[in-house]
């Protein structure tokens, strides 16, 4: 470990706020990427269900 | 080899066959490119030593360098797809392409917004006229360009074609932005330090880039191979195999064989 | 129909429309206007910013008089019948986009001139500012006939058109505003014309052909 303590950790020697922050943006676009196809997948699944029912009609 | 060439080439037309082979390979990138990155990550978080000049918070680089080097080469596969979806006539090469402009303009995004973050403890300022960021904005303007003309055009067939064409018009340019950009930035900044200087990285701190930086390639074939995935039942709802794997007789995901059901839920998480 | 009667016909119907010809260019006054308005009216100020005003000028003016490159001809059909001629497209549409540079563009770097004069363009910028125009310009209507023909006939496109070529003008902007400022400055410009040009014999070989592409695309049924 570079750092002594847990909370120098999260300091970063002043520059905890920076870094903690461009992690957080990094953890968010990696949600959205992961996310966002997935409910895609659910939306797509039911709307051809729905069409292949009316179809069958 | 000629043979199994053309069968190839026959093979990645087929959507059928290209929702098959992603949906083995992607828990596979999943895995390596989830590990690659969190080792990094930890690494560069917590063992890398700190850098003499700007401290800790260069640790930023371990995000900003992937994703900077993803989002320019993604535009790039955008528009060899656009160049095979045109002269082969390939359906899934445009699949490919319209699904990489969502993807590549995010990691734009992170890599603008990281830059500039990085910037303020640097320089001062929340944001500066970098070379390397100016022309990272651009980029996202071009990226905006490919899918503004997707969502513009309502038939989908003309909305593959122009999108193709734009960005291969943008991808062309993209050398020539650059060059312009940087020419420009030395008119007007003082030659400092630049916000990457990978060349002068001792091991310790270079090692875990190289680690985030495959982690997040693998990681974008996983997104790639989802967002196709999705477009190949849409677009291919009306066939066959796509009615057989989604709804049996009962038209009931859950009467779904197990097989079949760990296929539509494991594979593509 | 070939590359030399559209030339003509084009040049007549642009003639006959004469006022529609003084648009761009008011609106290239009126927005180089804007900044000392909006920003301050001192001289010394204003001399320091007029390239990079003037050229952002001139641009917004091509952009707008861009959108109606293609669009009477998509309105009335006869860009369909570009498309069956025996003469390759790209020589119609580079006839086109001639029109549309002695129409708009030539008049823009006419006018800079006096636009120079009112935000107080040190002597120096004068020449660099007409020539990069010259150079400029023409680069302008070709890049923007890509845009125009990826966007002829979307009803809702009016914005779209824009946000797909300003990428592409960067370059431009960059090299001729500051030829412009180190014109002021009293250095060499003939670097930064040496790549307008070279930007500028690109664009005369490929924009033809990506705008013809674009068209074929847009304009199928």
């Amino acid at each position: 470990m570079f750092f002594d303590s847990f909370s120098s950790f999260i300091q970063m020697g002043n520059h905890g706020f920076y870094v903690w922050l461009c992690y957080g943006i990094f953890a968010v676009t990696l949600a959205v990427n992961f996310i966002s196809p997935m409910l895609t997948r659910k939306k797509v699944i039911k709307d051809i269900e729905r069409q292949l029912r009316r179809d069958q009609k | 080899m000629w043979q199994a060439l053309t069968r190839l080439y026959h093979k990645l037309g087929s959507p059928k066959w290209f929702y098959e082979i992603s949906g083995r390979w992607m828990p596979w990138f999943l895995i390596i490119g989830s590990a690659l990155t969190a080792v990094g990550v930890v690494w560069g978080l917590a063992f890398a030593p700190a850098d003499y000049l700007q401290g800790n918070s260069f640790r930023i680089i371990y995000i900003h360098v992937p994703s900077a080097l993803l989002s320019q080469s993604a535009y790039i596969m955008m528009a060899i797809a656009g160049v095979v979806g045109l002269v082969w006539k390939m359906k899934m090469s445009f699949i490919v392409g319209k699904v990489i402009a969502p993807i590549g303009a995010s990691l734009a995004i992170l890599a603008l917004l990281t830059g500039a973050i990085w910037g303020k403890p640097t320089w001062g300022t929340w944001w500066v006229w970098d070379a390397r960021l100016t022309s990272m904005l651009i980029l996202l303007f071009l990226y905006f360009g490919v899918i503004a003309i997707y969502n513009a055009i309502e038939s989908e067939d003309m909305a593959n074609k122009a999108a193709a064409v734009l960005s291969i018009v943008g991808s062309i340019n993209i050398p020539i932005i650059k060059y312009s950009v940087e020419w420009w930035n030395t008119l007007h900044q003082p030659a400092t330090i630049t916000l990457t200087k990978k060349p002068t990285m001792a091991p310790e701190m270079f090692i875990p880039l190289v680690f985030t930086i495959v982690g997040f390639y693998c990681l974008f074939a996983v997104w790639v191979f989802a967002r196709t995935r999705n477009e190949i039942l849409w677009r291919e709802r009306r066939t066959n195999w796509v009615k057989k794997l989604l709804t049996l007789p009962a038209a009931n995901v859950s009467k779904v064989s197990a097989n079949e059901q760990t296929e539509l839920k494991g594979a593509d998480k | 129909m070939n590359a030399l009667s559209i030339f003509k016909r084009d040049l007549l119907i642009a003639f006959r429309n004469r006022g529609e010809l003084l648009n761009p260019l008011m609106f290239f006054l009126m927005v180089a206007s804007l900044f000392p308005l909006a920003v301050s009216p001192d001289t010394q100020f204003l001399g320091k910013i007029a390239p990079g005003v003037i050229w952002v000028g001139a641009l917004l003016a091509t952009l707008l008089s861009l959108d109606l490159l293609f669009k009477s001809d998509y309105d009335d059909g006869s860009l369909e019948q570009m498309l069956l001629v025996p003469q390759p497209l790209m020589l119609l549409v580079l006839a086109k986009v001639a029109v549309h540079w002695l129409v708009a563009g030539l008049p823009l770097a006419l006018m800079a001139p006096l636009l120079g004069l009112m935000l107080g363009l040190p002597a120096g910028g004068f020449e660099p500012l007409i020539l990069s125009l010259l150079i400029g310009t023409p680069i302008l209507s070709l890049l923007g006939a890509i845009g125009a023909g990826l966007t002829v006939g979307l009803k809702k496109g009016g914005m779209l058109m824009p946000l797909l070529i300003l990428p592409l003008y960067i370059p431009v902007l960059i090299f001729a505003a500051s030829a412009v400022q180190s014109g002021v400055d009293g250095n060499s410009y003939i670097g930064h014309m040496a790549f307008l040009g070279a930007y500028l014999a690109l664009s005369i070989v490929m924009a033809p052909i990506a705008a013809a592409a674009a068209i074929r695309i847009t304009t199928a049924r």
